[in-house]
């Protein structure tokens, strides 16, 4: 094998990583977005400001400083107690880390969605189930939900997109996927284009074949939404 | 760790530093946002309203590529991909022009025109599409031509539509262009990572970069929402 193809085998290796980093941080926003789409709708002012906060920061904040300050600052705070404990120094694993810090990033964006998607609910089906005697839990299980989930199928695919994409982030934080495998080809290969063009073709099959997903799930979610032909 | 007064003195005395990487990213930003509309509105007008492939395709091809990939990894092509092949060119070292692309920051410029091109695109498309039936109707009973259609008509009216997404567009490029500090340009992002190596003090450089921009933000929502007011006040329900 070339080098110049070997280098290439080793970029496509890396792909699966770069879906793990987004999958675990996609289960994370959306662990993370549930609540805090509950909590911004809680008439408490003491419950919905804090969320609101917390969505205007990590929104409002760009994804790359905010992965430095969580990743530096966060190793900083482990530095600290390990000291405090005379522990041996404990190293935070890139993966781990920049799962985590995307999915509190992408959890604010998801919580936004969330709520926007409660808050579509037309008021009179809550006032109806209300009427029946449903218990608050059975109002949300059975009305609130469902129809969130629909509402709320675009928005979460769009940030899934964005969110796809923003993994090519974490490689600065020293992960070893397919962004920095083309780095380090850079460094040794006297034309690096292609191990670039290489990740750009791979991430824009992922996003592809993201889209494609997510229409089915639109057209599935919409079953009976459908606006209606005559004929 | 050292005092507040301490850290407090030190971000002081790097205030000019600070502004400067302040300069660099609205200049680079706006720079690119002003470009970027060149491309887009073309290409969202071909998007909306052409049938001829030879036009849509490429640039359906454009936009879908330049909105599927990080825009990390445009910049890494343009910047170690192509600009060594650029560079190689024959005769273009001598030229005038090698004494601006020998730099860093047009390729980053460039990339992020580009980037912004594509996004802004769908956006005037999107908004060009959902012109109301009966203001074209309107326009065509009056007689007009289509390129007057398209100017007194449909762009004005696009132009309301396409306000608060454009709005976000801009927040996002704000936020995107931090990764020029990736390629050691001193944008707001760089300085605090350039202060962050001299200290090892993360909370203080990433934290005064963080709220820097957040403020950019807040100010850029507030501007749009009174523009935004400003340019539909002709469709508000009138007071009593």
């Amino acid at each position: 094998m070339s080098e110049t193809a070997s280098y290439l085998y080793g970029i496509v290796q890396a792909a699966p990583l770069t879906i793990a980093v987004a999958l675990v941080s996609l289960l994370i926003s959306i662990a993370i977005g549930l609540p805090v789409a509950s909590a911004r709708l809680s008439r408490f002012w003491f419950i919905n400001q804090p969320a609101a906060l917390y969505t205007t920061l990590f929104r409002g904040i760009p994804d790359l400083v905010l992965m430095f300050f969580l990743y530096y600052g966060g190793q900083e705070l482990l530095n600290t107690f390990t000291e405090l404990h005379q522990m041996d120094q404990i190293d935070v694993d890139p993966f781990w880390a920049g799962s985590i810090i995307l999915g509190l990033v992408f959890g604010a964006y998801m919580a936004e969605t969330f709520r926007g998607a409660i808050l579509a609910i037309p008021h009179g089906q809550l006032e109806a189930a209300k009427a029946f005697g449903m218990t608050p839990l059975q109002r949300f299980t059975r009305i609130t939900f469902p129809q969130m989930l629909r509402n709320a199928l675009p928005g979460v695919g769009n940030n899934w997109l964005v969110l796809l994409k923003t993994t090519a982030l974490v490689s600065l934080l020293n992960l070893h996927d397919m962004v920095q495998r083309a780095d380090f080809a850079k460094s040794r290969m006297p034309h690096p284009f292609l191990f670039y063009f290489a990740v750009a073709a791979i991430f824009l099959l992922f996003t592809s074949i993201s889209i494609l997903v997510l229409n089915i799930l639109k057209k599935r979610y919409n079953q009976g939404f459908e606006p209606r032909t005559s004929s | 760790m050292s005092p507040l007064p301490e850290k407090l003195q030190f971000i002081l005395d790097n205030i000019p530093l600070i502004l400067s990487g302040i300069g660099t990213t609205l200049s680079l930003v706006s720079t690119a946002l002003l470009l970027g509309l060149f491309i887009a509105i073309p290409c969202g007008i071909i998007l909306a309203r052409s049938k001829n492939p030879l036009l849509r395709w490429p640039v359906a091809t454009y936009s879908y590529i330049f909105r599927g990939t990080p825009m990390l990894i445009q910049a890494y092509m343009l910047y170690y991909g192509i600009s060594p092949i650029i560079g190689d060119i024959n005769g273009i070292q001598d030229s005038i022009l090698w004494s601006i692309l020998r730099e860093t920051w047009p390729w980053l410029l460039i990339s992020l025109v580009l980037n912004t091109g594509a996004y802004t695109c769908e956006i005037v498309r999107g908004a060009i599409e959902t012109t109301p039936n009966g203001e074209i109707e309107a326009a065509k009973a009056l007689g007009m031509s289509p390129r007057l259609m398209m100017r007194r008509i449909i762009f004005p009216s696009a132009l309301r539509r396409a306000l608060s997404s454009y709005g976000n567009e801009i927040i996002f490029m704000l936020q995107g262009s931090s990764i020029v500090s990736v390629f050691t340009m001193m944008d707001i992002t760089g300085v605090a990572r350039k202060l962050y190596a001299s200290t090892y003090d993360p909370y203080t450089h990433f934290g005064t970069a963080g709220l820097i921009y957040l403020a950019i933000v807040i100010s850029i929502v507030l501007i749009f929402r009174k523009l935004e007011n400003r340019i539909s006040r002709h469709l508000k329900p009138r007071s009593a």
